[in-house]
Formats: structure tokens, sequence, C-alpha cells
């Protein structure tokens, strides 16, 4: 193998690889079309080929793969949520994550930091304890600590008795990870490229033509499409899609911001996040360190970014982090999430046959798109939801079952 | 800095206000469906476009109607509650 490498190294010629076939024209049916080409539908997309058998699958973006949300997360990946079914969905992504990168052949820059979510009130703490005694009964790495443990974690994080809020202790989920969230979506796109699925881009979803109550094809700036499946997994643009076929959703589209500070030798091991403060950060393998905070007051249809956001995340940040108020916050930018009541997403069918949903992933959505795409492909290619995404059903709003994660799933409640 | 104009208090920063959602019926809820309620509760419009909501100036707890452009974010207009909704006169005990 090294010599090999050395072989490589001292050759001269390199012949470019190109991984992504550029968009073919599109054909007049296909079996499945996923509208939205995020890590959702791309991972879907590649689990149906290589799981299942299904390779005649369009997958459709009115912009370019992966520029949505997956583009604009904070790339934080944990199980450590409070309902039971909550963390079984989410522990099965956490597994799915750690083999990604040899399954791709792909360097994903899986990166197991551990997770620290800081506690500063006494009813904090108690929902700590809580957490972990559920993430451990179903199987997941988490265990609620102590002030002395917490600073031996994040050697710099203030623990003074001064502070507006001081720290208690904290939830720490050793399994947490960061990964380089654009390498995700190629990754997935990759491998279900290379088992006949095709990418279409900047193709823009008009309608969706039913036939029955059930559904027919698609129709696209491009051309029309007949199709025996449809999954939507657009996020943002959910509401937007399910009117085309006539359906509602408890869903708000409102605006996450996000930034990152200049580069940084490294100095936080550990993600931390403050729920009281509003304010999450870890630090990425390039030094750069990436902090979100609270989604936006109130919904819009736009990724603009706002100094209000900057302003009040970096007030709370150096609550946490005094020595930073020198560093300079590099960029900043928005992602338009599907906000659902519980907090919890909406998977599975639609009140329209052969009409299946991947939406409602709000502020969460990132560190579940291993086990999204595995699980709606099974639900695709059997026609029926498996046990696991039974709970996140959008009928569970009709019958009052939510699952409450507000507390687990987001910071600034 | 946005500015909202309400309708009490005149043009204040946003930051001065909390946005409570859309305007919905609200079907009677001695009357209707466990589905029409469960439909009042949770669905949503979420439209791309002009949406009229409920808005709240916190530190005078007023509470008014806006209509605002979701797309490009610009507030059309406010209004106080009594202008969408006729209510009749309480009636007064006689003194």
């Amino acid at each position: 193998m090294p010599f090999a490498l050395l072989r490589y190294g001292l050759g001269s010629s390199r012949t470019p690889r190109r991984e992504l076939p550029a968009t073919p024209e599109l054909k007049p049916a296909y079996d499945v079309v996923i509208i939205g080409a995020g890590g959702h539908g791309l991972a879907a997309a590649y689990y149906l080929a290589r799981e299942h058998g299904v390779t005649d699958i369009a997958v459709i973006d009115k912009g370019y793969l992966g520029g949505g949300n997956t583009a604009r997360n904070t790339a934080i990946i944990r199980a450590n949520y409070l309902t039971p079914e909550g963390v079984r969905f989410y522990g099965e992504s956490l597994e799915l994550f750690r083999g990604l990168s040899n399954e791709f052949g792909f360097n994903i820059m899986y990166s197991e930091r551990g997770h620290l979510t800081l506690a500063h009130t006494d009813a904090a703490m108690r929902t700590a304890r809580w957490r972990a005694e559920v993430n451990k009964h179903l199987g997941v790495n988490s265990e609620a600590v102590g002030r002395d443990e917490v600073k031996r974690l994040c050697p710099l994080l203030n623990l003074s008795d001064e502070a507006r809020l001081p720290v208690l202790g904290a939830l720490y989920h050793p399994p947490g990870a960061i990964a380089r969230h654009d390498a995700v979506a190629w990754g997935y796109a990759i491998g279900a490229a290379r088992r006949g699925v095709e990418i279409h881009q900047n193709t823009t979803v008009t309608g969706i033509s039913m036939k029955g109550g059930k559904v027919a094809g698609v129709k696209t700036d491009r051309g029309e499409i007949a199709c025996g499946s449809v999954l939507q997994a657009v996020a943002g643009s959910s509401t937007l899609i399910a009117d085309m076929a006539g359906f509602r959703l408890p869903i708000r589209t409102v605006p996450l911001q996000a930034c990152v500070s200049q580069p940084l030798k490294p100095i936080l091991d550990p993600i931390v996040v403050s729920g009281s403060l509003h304010v999450y950060i870890s630090q990425s393998g390039r030094g750069e360190l990436v902090m979100g905070g609270s989604s936006d007051p109130y919904s819009l249809y736009a990724t603009r970014s706002t100094l209000e956001f900057t302003e009040s995340l970096t007030a709370d940040l150096l609550e946490l982090f005094p020595f930073l108020s020198t560093v300079k916050v590099m960029r900043q930018w928005a992602g338009m999430t599907d906000m659902t009541p519980d907090f919890s997403p909406v998977m599975g069918k639609t009140p329209v046959e052969n009409l299946y949903i991947d939406a409602g992933w709000g502020t969460w959505g990132f560190k579940a798109t291993p086990v999204c795409g595995k699980r709606m492909a099974e639900t695709i290619a059997t026609g029926k939801a498996p046990d696991i995404l039974e709970p996140f059903r959008l009928s569970r709003f009709d019958d009052l079952s939510q699952v409450g994660e507000r507390g687990a799933a987001s910071v600034g409640h | 800095m946005k500015i909202m104009d309400c309708p009490l208090n005149g043009p204040r920063n946003i930051s001065e206000f909390a946005c409570r959602g859309e305007v919905k019926a609200m079907p009677d809820p001695d009357k209707c469906s466990d589905a029409e309620w469960a439909d009042f509760l949770f669905m949503e419009t979420n439209a791309a476009g002009v949406v009229r909501e409920w808005w709240i100036h916190l530190p005078s707890s007023y509470w008014f109607i806006a209509e605002r452009n979701t797309v490009t974010n610009e507030v059309v207009k406010t209004y106080p509650p009594d202008e969408l909704f006729k209510r009749p006169p309480r009636p007064r005990p006689a003194t």
C-alpha cells in the first residue's frame, strides 16, 4: 500500500475523475421521483438503490445539489434526546454516521468530540438526568455530570460563580460528533449516481399530477414526468409542495442563522450547548468556531441574516468564553427551517397515495440524514412505514400524540 | 434595525414585539369535531406571500394584527384587532 502511494505521488499523470454525471435529459417516466436533492433526498435515493434494488429514480432540485439546509447547518451529530422514540431514532442515525466514510470510500471528516449540554438551573440538571437515563436505557451513551467533570472536559469554559447564570453541571454525551455536511450530501449523491440514480439540478417542480387520489406524476420547468411514487424532502419549502398535492402540514418556515469565527488554533474539544444562554458552539477542523443560537423570531421564506442575531448570540457566548471578545466573526448565513409544534419530524405517508413526506426537520435535521434516508427508502420500497417511523406520522397531530422534543432538539426556549 | 409600526405605540424596533402566529378562524370548541379542532390547533397555512398574524408589543402587552409578506420581509400594514373582529359591546349592569 505505501509503495502504491509513493508511485502515485512520483508519477506525473493525473486523470481527472468525474464523480457526478452531468444532468441528463428528463425521461418521460421514473419509478420514483424525489423532490429535493439535499442530504435527506439523496440518502433516500442511495438506500433505495443499494438496499432495495430500486434504481429508476430521479432526484430533482430547483437549486444546486445540497444547497439548502444541508449546506447551512452547524453539522452536529448526536442522539441525546428526551423521548424513547427520539432516542431510538437518532441513536440509529449515529451508528450509521460512524461507518459512513468507510461505506462511501469518501471522507466526510467525521470527528467524535463529545457533546456537553450545560445546565444552569436545577430544572435543567433534572432534565439532564432524565435524558441520561432514557439514553442509557436505549443503549445511547450519555450521563449527567457535575462542574468538576465539565471543567475537565472543557477547561476554558467560564465556571465562575459570578456569571449571570452559573454552570451547575451538564448532560455529557461522549459520542457527539461533527462532520463535513457538504461531504455527506456528496457521498450519498456519488453512491446513488453510481447505482444509476439520476440527479437533476436547477430543475423546478411546478406541480404534482394526481389520478384518483394517487400521485401520477410531477410537472417541472423542464418537462413532465410520470411516476409511481414521489418523496418530498424539501425542508423549508415543504408547504409549497404539499399545497401542490392539496394537503396541509403543521409546519412554519422560520429562518435559523449561524456564523463562524476567523480560524483559531485548537481551543475547544467538545461541542458545547447552553439552552439557557441560547448558544451552541464547536470548533471545526479548519479552526473556525461554528456558532448558532435560537431560531428567528418570525417566519420568513428567505435566508437573509441579521445583526440582531450575531449581537445576541455573541453576548451569550461571551458569558461562557469571555476571552473570545477579540475574535472576529468571519461569515454568517441562514437556512429556512420547517418547524413543527412538537420539534419532531413528519415522516411517512401523506393523505395522497404514493406521495411520501420527509419534513418537519426544523433545526434538528442534519444528524438524522442517514436514518431518514434508510427508513424512508424502506417506506417507499415496501409501501409501509417501519415501526421506528410510526411515532413521526403526519396523522399524530389528529390524535394528539405529539413527540415532544423541544428541550432536546433546540436551544432558546 | 427593522421597524414595526405598532397601532398603539407607533414605530418601534421589531425586537420589542413577538409574533404569535397566523390569524386562524377558531371553530366552536363545543360543536366542532376532534379533527376540526386538531386542524385548528396544529395545521398552518404557512404561505409564501402576504400573511395575517397576531403580534404583541411586549413592553405594553398590546395585541394587534400585522399583514406581512413572508417572502420580501415587508410589513404591509398593522391595525388594531377590532378592525378584524367586530365584537358586540359588552352588556353592562344597570346602575
